[in-house]
């Protein structure tokens, strides 16, 4: 849990500790020593060969219209990545992954803040809005798919059944263009938002009481302890948790697929299952990899910008 | 977080030894990998004096369940073999690693494939030719197999298939509803209709008594439903090299009917996987169009209900299909008597393929279909004539099941269902889609 080292370390006496450079990791000077290598060699070599050596191979591929049925392979040059950067239904998956991207990441971030607060201040209920908040999240993605399809289901579903007993028709949920990407990121943000919620209530129960103390003593009611102490103290937190869904959300394939198989009328199609589509269903290995280094890019990209947006409000 | 909060130079809390010493562990450890090195790699053919047989197959569910019971009498009557099974998700996911497998010459000595998916398992690179003079000498041959399908198994001369079934979409009959709507006769079997209107006056009166829908059909993969309804007419579908032939006016006529069976609400707008049988089952339809799979899911809610073949609509039965078929994954190092085994196994199953069509599916060995038995079976046998009427997509990588036209061509034939595209705008966006997949090279 390297992410731990991110929340903010209590800060008792201002000043006196080194500030900790810039980056992930707060690194302290040490002497140098090789011991440490060892302990991090087995890592090292599990991704250096399930990891560093596919991804240098695939990048070969990329050149090659390699097929996932085996066959003579031949060298075509930038064939591929000029197919990838032409491709129409590729910017359309894209688009529709910067969507769900756009739709989650803020619901996500600020829905786990929202219950970290909660449950910070009931102190009473907090064991149960620990275990109903964090729940979701160990479910299996085919369970969840399972539970949330059964209830969007336009006739037979829970929603459904429900709006109507008040007499309203409901949407269309999955089986709509229109609908279909708002009911896959709010399934989703049930499922996974238990994750950045447990981030924020971690660094949240990490800031010291006394200060809260003072500013009470100072006459400092709840929602400005909230909007000048808590929020400022889970800058760091927040930055961390932002770039990790980002990256997440970038990335979403499993849930969609198994809700809506990218449909309907390719609505929730995203990059990954595109990619999944012309690898693995239309078995063209080559171009599927110069797909995924296009996208790889963007995703590095993406973080990059983010996170030094958020390191210099930081100042 | 506490652990940061520690002075730096604070010595370590002292270590209690815990649990199993480091030499006892590293012993342990060294056992354990030894057992599990072991198990990865049963002992072959030479220790164990049996003939190892390897199947993959693509059945879950109640397929599932009917194979294992097969497979458990093959075992019973073979104990010289020694026979493991191996069941992975259907669809694209199988196909990767049959593909895979074949590749890298280390394929199963036998695996369960659609027919359709043949040319896209590039025979003689990925799968391995059978040998019909084997395959004769336990029973099978071109007699005992209808025509249509056996002839799907060859590829450039040869036999590479062997056909277990086919599958069709059959339409299914809730009888309970169907007798309120008085659209069955005395023996309980549905009228004769042909025609489009006449088969939407059909729906028209069973919804009356359903107040919901006539028909519960599949509206999110309905490829199969388009097919079934474009080849009723005669429609072809000729691929070329980069160009394709289709006729426009057969297909509008196909995609118009599913157009308007959901706007005028006699099938559902949406629908997918369980709520089609649900519809049925609940009594919200009459009538269902759907693989003959579903009988055993049918059965299980209980209902009193038939079967017969794909309706009529264009005046008559042709319906969409694709058949089950055992195949030999390519092996760089091919065992004969493993084969042997392999063609011995595929006959045991044709020939004891009953408790299979029990599953709903249309036996391939026509000795079973023409049994007592079979015709004992309701309403299996209701639909039998359906597989002499299946018709199978046209050969190309990306047709057939799980295929990657299945699955592009949903996109636009979704929208017919939802009405959020016309007929037109619907071919127009399908034609464009076959344009797409023809203009790659192919990947095989």
């Amino acid at each position: 849990m390297t992410q731990n080292t991110q929340a903010p370390a209590p800060r008792t006496a201002p000043g006196s500790a080194p500030a900790a450079p810039r980056g992930l990791v707060d690194v302290r000077r040490r002497p140098s020593s090789w011991t440490g290598l060892w302990f991090v060699l087995p890592f090292l070599a599990f991704y250096a060969v399930f990891l560093l050596w596919p991804a240098i191979v695939g990048f070969g591929y990329t050149f090659t219209d390699r097929s996932l049925a085996g066959g003579d392979v031949s060298f075509i040059g930038l064939d591929n990545w000029s197919e990838t950067l032409t491709d129409s239904d590729m910017y359309d998956s894209l688009w529709n992954t910067l969507w769900f991207t756009v739709l989650s990441v803020p619901l996500m971030v600020v829905l786990a803040l929202g219950m970290a607060l909660l449950t910070d201040h009931a102190r009473r209920l907090g064991w149960f809005l620990r275990l109903s908040f964090f729940a979701p999240f160990v479910l299996p993605v085919t369970v969840m798919t399972l539970i949330w399809g059964w209830m969007y289901n336009p006739s037979l579903g829970l929603f459904n059944g429900t709006l109507s007993r008040f007499g309203i028709e409901g949407p269309e949920w999955l089986f709509s263009e229109d609908t279909a990407m708002f009911s896959v990121v709010a399934a989703t943000a049930w499922w996974q938002v238990g994750f950045n919620y447990l981030l924020y209530l971690a660094a949240m129960q990490s800031i010291p009481k006394d200060v809260y103390e003072a500013a009470a003593i100072d006459g400092a009611g709840v929602w400005q302890r909230i909007g000048r102490i808590t929020l400022p103290m889970l800058a760091r937190t927040t930055a961390l948790i932002a770039v990790l869904q980002l990256i997440g959300s970038l990335r979403v394939f499993e849930q969609i697929y198994l809700m809506t198989m990218g449909g309907p009328n390719f609505a929730t199609r995203t990059v990954i299952q595109y990619i999944y589509d012309s690898g693995f269903v239309g078995l063209r290995i080559g171009l599927a990899s110069s797909m995924a280094y296009v996208f790889m890019v963007l995703i590095i990209a993406a973080s990059i910008a983010q996170f030094r947006l958020f390191s210099r409000k930081e100042g | 977080m506490r652990r940061a909060s520690r002075a730096p130079h604070a010595p370590p809390p002292p270590l209690a030894p815990v649990g199993p010493g480091r030499r006892a562990f590293v012993t342990g450890a060294l056992a354990t990998a030894g057992l599990a090195a072991a198990g990865c790699a049963p002992p072959d053919t030479l220790i164990s004096g049996e003939t190892r047989l390897r199947q993959w197959n693509l059945f879950a569910g109640g397929d599932g369940l009917r194979m294992i019971e097969m497979h458990d009498a093959y075992q019973a009557e073979h104990p010289g073999i020694d026979f493991r099974a191996t069941t992975f998700t259907w669809g694209a996911p199988f196909y990767t690693k049959v593909a895979m497998g074949a590749a890298g010459g280390r394929g199963a000595d036998i695996a369960t494939v659609h027919v359709s998916r043949l040319e896209s398992l590039a025979p003689g690179r990925l799968l391995d030719p059978i040998d019909p003079g084997l395959l004769a000498e336990f029973g099978i041959d071109d007699t005992v197999v209808l025509p249509n399908i056996w002839e799907k198994c060859f590829f450039d001369g040869q036999l590479y298939a062997i056909p277990i079934d086919t599958h069709v979409l059959i339409q299914y009959i809730n009888l309970d509803v169907c007798r309120q709507a008085g659209v069955l006769d005395a023996d309980d079997r549905l009228v004769e209709v042909s025609g489009v209107d006449a088969y939407f006056d059909l729906l028209r009166e069973i919804q009356g008594v359903t107040g919901d829908y006539g028909l519960s059909m599949d509206t999110w993969n309905p490829w199969s439903n388009f097919w079934a309804l474009y080849r009723q007419q005669d429609g072809e579908l000729v691929l070329g090299e980069d160009d394709f032939e289709m006729d426009d006016d057969k297909a509008l006529a196909a995609m118009d009917v599913m157009y308007r069976l959901a706007e005028e609400g006699l099938a559902p707008r949406h629908s997918r996987d369980a709520d089609t049988a649900a519809n049925i089952a609940n009594g919200h339809a009459g009538l269902m169009i759907h693989g003959n799979w579903e009988i055993p899911t049918l059965e299980a809610t209980g209902i009193e209900f038939s079967a017969t073949q794909f309706p009529a609509v264009f005046g008559n039965h042709r319906t969409r299909g694709d058949s089950h078929c055992y195949v030999f994954p390519h092996q760089r190092d091919r065992d004969p008597e493993r084969t042997r085994a392999a063609a011995e196994y595929a006959a045991w199953m044709l020939h004891n393929s009953l408790t299979w069509a029990g599953g709903g599916h249309i036996p391939a060995y026509q000795p079973v279909v023409e049994s007592a038995e079979y015709d004992a079976l309701h309403p299996q046998s209701e639909y039998r004539e359906a597989a002499e009427n299946v018709q199978f997509e046209p050969e190309a990588w990306f047709s057939g099941s799980a295929g990657r036209l299945q699955e592009e061509a949903a996109g636009a034939l979704t929208t017919l269902h939802q009405g959020t595209q016309t007929p037109e705008q619907a071919l127009d966006q399908l034609k464009g889609t076959i344009r797409n997949l023809l203009s790659v090279p192919s990947p095989v």
